[in-house]
């Protein structure tokens, strides 16, 4: 019989969380279940044009709903936590302000950093709970040779979810369990019906958990007019490579790396967003050729695999959530900066966005784009 | 496990002898009491008797009782029912939402308010009442007892301005009835609300005072029951428990019980304080309803504690629950001008008839565990040690 643990599932209200606390509790464990109140969904509902009513997204009082009759179906107690203070303070004030820069933001991993890996492992440690178990597909686990925990892409590549959990520190990895590292989606599904979940069938969530319909410009405008903020100027000019002006624009925030659509200037062959210099409030524009390049900065690094970078290292680097990772030389060239040089040229990299670092299965750490 | 329930300000258990008291009215005696029948005239008569026993608990005649369905029908069968569009309304902002949101309402409907302020306290300056009578002032709301803190207001002398102003005087009593002697004479008020899971009987029944002579708009519209001031058949398994609860009060007061609760939540406290650093009272050094005790802890987050607290089977509260169940911080300790964060860390305990001295025992050897480990692992905790040494 394995050591019974006292373990906080974080659930979401969706079928992968849910599935996990069932898991965790029929191995016997002392399972606390957990849902993060991070937004609340009707706060901006009906200003700015933003839809009246929300439905089906984390935090909805449906999920909330959901996750609470999936504990009392399991037997297991269950608390809703209320981080709405911090995921506005370290989620979405951040997103809006990396949009109005120019920059192209990842609110998810900064709510797995921030939240989902700090301050949930903080409650849980609080009430008395060993370890936090979610619904990521990822695995981790301890490496004897190296002395640290290793971040793992897990056995459902087309689930990975790695790339948004690059920022979790040894002592965060040390404390998470993973448990469907091992599934595929479907054996998951499958699981949460062998349990009687009655939500084995509700459809996986895709979009921002706090932009309604993913319409981000619409948010921004709803979110700054409720805060009685004017949205900043940050109209300019649209510009070529070369630097002529062959155009205006409405604002940076509206662009974003490899954009094809609206830039509202009509040539014979198709431009693309290639750059934006949020100083200049310059929007630059060029062809597909453009959008290639070899070599990225990343900064604000973090490393799981490894304690530092002495000498360069043969990675394969994700730009992006549905990228296929390429091989580069990381190497690292200040105290908290790296230089990715990819073997081939790389489309639309986006700053904002995460470079993380992969050899084979392991995770070997990760930095956001310059 | 054993569990000890110490949140009684949310609800109270049904205690035996009203239990008792309503369980014919699910079987035998089923009558809809207002049957011309033998049926009919027997749950007619136990709910008059039921009215007989609520009236001498506030003091008032029976035919000034109109059963409700909770503290919160109540409260705005007062409000809605007393002002029209164009009054103005004097209310707190300790009140609890039930009156608060029935005022917000009113304001949209085209009704004036003004919420006046508490000190640290959480007590109602009555001088602040006073200034804020304007001509079209209709209606005064102001609570007896506070929820959060126990604080009992000065409703005698809001009661006399009122008076002296001609305006209704509503107080809800729901955290008061039966926690201390009310007389709705000496308080001059012309409304008064209490409801029946606050004091021993089951959740979904209450009362509202009102005065004789006074005209009540109902909130709904059916038959003639409650003298055509709550249309709907009465609850009258609820209806005969709120009396029980109400008789039972009255032998309570006259066994000086409220003495006996008051020295068990006053050790609570003591016991507490005397050992865990960093806490106090909320509203210490005004007048209390003796079953509620407020305490601060800082630096705790009264989330996390009220959650280990609960693993371990002692059932307190903190905060407001938000539509999901997660905690918002209270809008009382807020008034009182507490920061946020002493809000947070804010927990309260409440006790009730069914608790005993034992019962403290728990608390007492759970909570100052329980904070010390909540401060080893709260960030700011530890960050400020160490600015000190």
């Amino acid at each position: 019989m394995p050591t019974v643990k006292t373990i906080a599932v974080a659930m979401s209200g969706g079928v992968d969380s849910s599935t996990v606390a069932a898991m965790v509790r029929a191995e016997g464990h002392n399972v606390i279940g957990l849902t993060m109140q991070l937004w609340n969904q009707r706060r901006l509902g009906g200003q700015e044009g933003m839809p009246e009513q929300v439905t089906g997204r984390c935090c909805s009082l449906d999920d909330v709903y959901d996750a609470r009759r999936v504990a009392e179906h399991i037997g297991i107690p269950y608390y809703v936590v209320n981080h709405e203070e911090r995921f506005e303070h370290d989620v979405v004030r951040p997103f809006v302000a990396e949009y109005l820069s120019g920059r192209t933001p990842i609110p998810c991993s900064l709510c797995n950093n921030h939240l989902k890996f700090d301050q949930l492992h903080v409650v849980a440690r609080q009430i008395g709970a060993d370890c936090v178990a979610t619904g990521h597909y990822a695995r981790v686990e301890y490496d004897n040779t190296r002395g640290r925990w290793l971040l793992k892409r897990p056995t459902d590549r087309s689930k990975d979810q790695t790339y948004f959990l690059f920022g979790l520190t040894q002592e965060q990895l040390s404390r998470t369990l993973f448990p469907l590292g091992g599934m595929t989606k479907p054996e998951v599904r499958e699981l949460a019906r062998k349990h009687g979940l009655a939500l084995a069938e509700k459809p996986d969530s895709q979009e921002i958990c706090f932009v309604p319909g993913g319409d981000y410009k619409r948010f921004i405008d709803a979110y700054l007019a409720e805060r009685g903020e004017t949205l900043p100027d940050t109209a300019g000019e649209l510009v070529t490579a070369n630097g002529e002006v062959i155009g205006e624009h409405g604002g940076i925030h509206n662009f974003t790396v490899g954009q094809r659509k609206g830039l509202g200037v009509a040539t014979g062959s198709p431009l693309y967003v290639i750059q934006i210099n949020g100083a200049d409030k310059q929007v630059v524009v060029g062809g597909d050729e453009h959008l290639y390049s070899r070599t990225l900065h990343g900064r604000r690094v973090n490393l799981i695999s490894v304690g530092d970078l002495r000498e360069p290292m043969r990675v394969a680097v994700k730009i992006r959530h549905r990228h296929e990772a390429a091989p580069a030389m990381l190497e690292k060239i200040a105290a908290d900066e790296v230089l990715v040089t990819f073997d081939q040229p790389q489309r639309a990299i986006t700053p904002g966005q995460a470079a993380v670092f992969y050899n084979d299965a392991v995770v070997v750490g990760g930095a956001w784009i310059a | 496990m054993r569990r000890i329930y110490l949140d009684n300000n949310a609800t109270t258990p049904v205690l035996p002898e009203v239990l008792e008291a309503m369980r014919p009215f699910f079987g035998e005696r089923f009558g809809n009491a207002s049957s011309i029948h033998h049926h009919g005239q027997e749950t007619r008569a136990a709910v008059e008797r039921a009215r007989d026993l609520v009236a001498s608990l506030l003091g008032c005649r029976s035919t000034e009782i109109v059963f409700t369905s909770g503290g919160t029908e109540s409260d705005n069968l007062a409000i809605a029912g007393l002002v029209s569009a164009g009054d103005h309304i004097i209310t707190s902002s300790i009140e609890h939402h039930a009156v608060l949101h029935a005022c917000k309402h009113a304001e949209e409907m085209g009704c004036e308010v003004t919420c006046v302020p508490v000190d640290g306290r959480s007590l109602v300056n009555p001088d602040d009442v006073r200034r804020a009578l304007r001509p079209n002032t209709k209606l005064i709301s102001i609570m007896m007892a506070n929820n959060e803190t126990g604080v009992l207001q000065p409703v005698e002398e809001i009661g006399r301005i009122a008076g002296e102003a001609d305006v209704f005087f509503h107080v809800d009593a729901v955290q008061a009835a039966a926690k201390v002697s009310i007389d709705v004479n000496r308080i001059a008020c012309d409304a008064m609300s209490i409801s029946g899971h606050k004091m021993h009987a089951p959740q979904g029944v209450g009362a509202l005072y009102v005065r004789k002579g006074t005209h009540l708009q109902p909130l709904f519209y059916g038959g003639r029951h409650e003298r055509s001031r709550r249309a709907g058949t009465e609850n009258v398994a609820g209806i005969v428990a709120l009396g029980k609860a109400a008789e039972t009060a009255m032998q309570s007061f006259e066994r000086g019980e409220g003495k006996k609760m008051s020295a068990m939540r006053d050790r609570l406290e003591q016991g507490i304080l005397a050992q865990v650093e960093g806490a106090g009272v909320n509203g210490e050094g005004a007048l209390r309803v003796p079953n509620t005790s407020n305490i601060y802890f800082e630096h705790v987050e009264g989330e996390a504690m009220v959650i280990s607290l609960d693993l371990k089977g002692l059932a307190v509260s903190t905060g407001a629950a938000c539509s999901s169940g997660a905690i918002e911080p209270s809008h009382v300790l807020m008034a009182m001008g507490l920061s946020a964060d002493r809000a947070r860390s804010s927990i309260r305990f409440s006790l009730g008839k069914q608790n005993t001295a034992e019962d403290i025992d728990l608390p007492l050897a759970l909570v100052p565990e329980a904070v010390a480990r909540l401060r080893e692992l709260s960030p700011r905790y530890k960050k400020q040690s160490i600015t000190i040494s």
